[in-house]
């Protein structure tokens, strides 16, 4: 196979992760290929400044302007870059609503695509074997180890992202959250609530 | 004629462990230096993210089983510097040369990350190849699911789906292909469609007959129906 690794180098390197990190990160900075302040920069952007707090943002949006939400439902990349979320992983997105007939859910079977500008870093869940593998044909399973169980008349949509569309799933707007205004509205909205492994929280 | 990472539907994984919300977005440091550096070196042009992600796929199946998914990343990352000639395999024994690389003009400054992952990378490219399917067409996936390009080369046609029937749903627009761009072989932009199945048409046994997977497929994977 020519395309394949024959010569393994990765296997030059330390065994250890921890080791074999740093000891690459040590020859590439020696080098002048990386600059150690510019992964400082890196992480520290999708540790602190880019997170599920994104998307929660535009759901709630969604959830009380409607002429926004029909704005997202149409051409969901340009709506949420008027709110100022772009950039990598998230250059095509399309957002898809939940309705009592139908319950979204998104994965990457192939690799771990995720809408970065929206949500984050994906969490270690939705990079595993099990969800990768088991979603697209257990839905309800999967959503059992999350503790949710749908109504048995509504239809499971599950949206296998295979190629450079990030999708961005509008959870239902639970009841009781008529008055509330839009930081309220998207304190309900969790991460999971958007990839579909959970509801929209109840108001307390 | 499938590769290990094309594991949709696979049998026998166990459940899914969800995280609490406190859970931090990096296990530990050396997780979030292994993306920070894959990010930075992608940064230097040598490949594009078909290219980084094939890397990563064509792990031997017993390292790709065996690693964690950063050790995954490091793993393919430290292949490809090599493969693209940044690095030689002495540099990785610590026996390389000690003189400035070419490439070191390239290097992403901490000053310029932002700019980077703001302006992102579309896939979308102009193209003379014009949409043969229009929404609510009915499909059919190309099967065998493999590469049709290059024996074993990267496909985005997950192995579940090869040679099922589905419906157009929606356009998205004209995109690269993965299956060509992963092996330098040019963009070769395509119509990409999100095509809808019924999940009894991909399982023998749906958990609900209403139930459905939804994947975006390109054009030259589908044939009428």
């Amino acid at each position: 196979m020519p395309h394949d690794h024959s010569d393994h180098s990765h296997a030059l390197l330390p065994p250890d992760p921890a080791l074999r990190v740093k000891a690459l990160e040590t020859i590439l900075t020696r080098k002048g290929l990386i600059d150690p302040a510019a992964l400082g920069e890196i992480i520290d952007t999708y540790q602190n400044k880019i997170g599920p707090q994104n998307g929660a943002q535009v759901v709630a949006r969604a959830w009380s302007d409607p002429e926004f939400r029909t704005a997202l439902l149409s051409d969901a990349t340009a709506a949420v870059s008027d709110l100022g979320y772009f950039g990598r992983q998230g250059e095509h997105i399309v957002a898809v609503e939940n309705t009592p007939d139908l319950h979204n859910m998104v994965v990457c079977t192939l690799c771990s695509c995720y809408p970065w500008p929206l949500l984050g870093i994906p969490p270690a869940w939705y990079k595993s074997d099990a969800y990768r593998a088991r979603v697209v044909r257990e839905p309800r399973k999967v959503l059992a180890d999350f503790g949710v169980t749908l109504p048995a008349d509504t239809a499971v949509r599950v949206w296998d992202s295979t190629a450079e569309v990030r999708y961005l799933v509008v959870p239902m707007r639970p009841s009781g959250t008529e008055g509330l205004d839009l930081d309220a509205l998207a304190a309900l909205v969790t991460r999971d609530s958007m990839i579909g492994t959970a509801l929209a929280q109840e108001p307390t | 004629m499938t590769r290990v990472h094309d594991m949709g539907g696979r049998f026998g994984d166990g459940p899914v462990i969800p995280d609490s919300p406190d859970t931090p977005v990096f296990a530990t440091d050396w997780h979030a230096r292994a993306l920070a550096m894959t990010l930075a070196c992608g940064a230097l042009g040598q490949w594009n993210i078909d290219i980084s992600r094939h890397a990563r796929e064509r792990l031997s199946p017993q390292d790709y089983t065996g690693f964690s998914y950063y050790e995954i990343w490091i793993a393919a990352l430290a292949d490809l510097l090599v493969e693209r000639g940044v690095l030689t395999q002495a540099d990785l024994t610590g026996q390389g040369s000690e003189t400035p690389h070419p490439l070191a003009a390239r290097m992403l400054r901490a000053e310029a990350v932002s700019a980077v992952l703001a302006q992102g990378g579309p896939a979308t490219r102009d193209s003379d190849e014009r949409p043969k399917f229009s929404p609510g067409q009915a499909v059919r996936c190309r099967h065998p699911g493999d590469s049709s390009l290059v024996d074993g080369g990267h496909t985005r046609l997950p192995a579940y789906a090869a040679g099922a029937r589905g419906y157009i749903l929606r356009l998205h627009g004209t995109h690269v292909l993965p299956d060509s761009n992963a092996h330098d072989l040019g963009e070769a932009p395509e119509p990409l469609y999100a095509v809808r199945f019924a999940a009894g048409e991909l399982w023998a046994h749906p958990e609900h007959p209403d139930d459905q997977v939804v994947l975006d497929l390109w054009q030259s994977y589908l044939v009428p129906q």
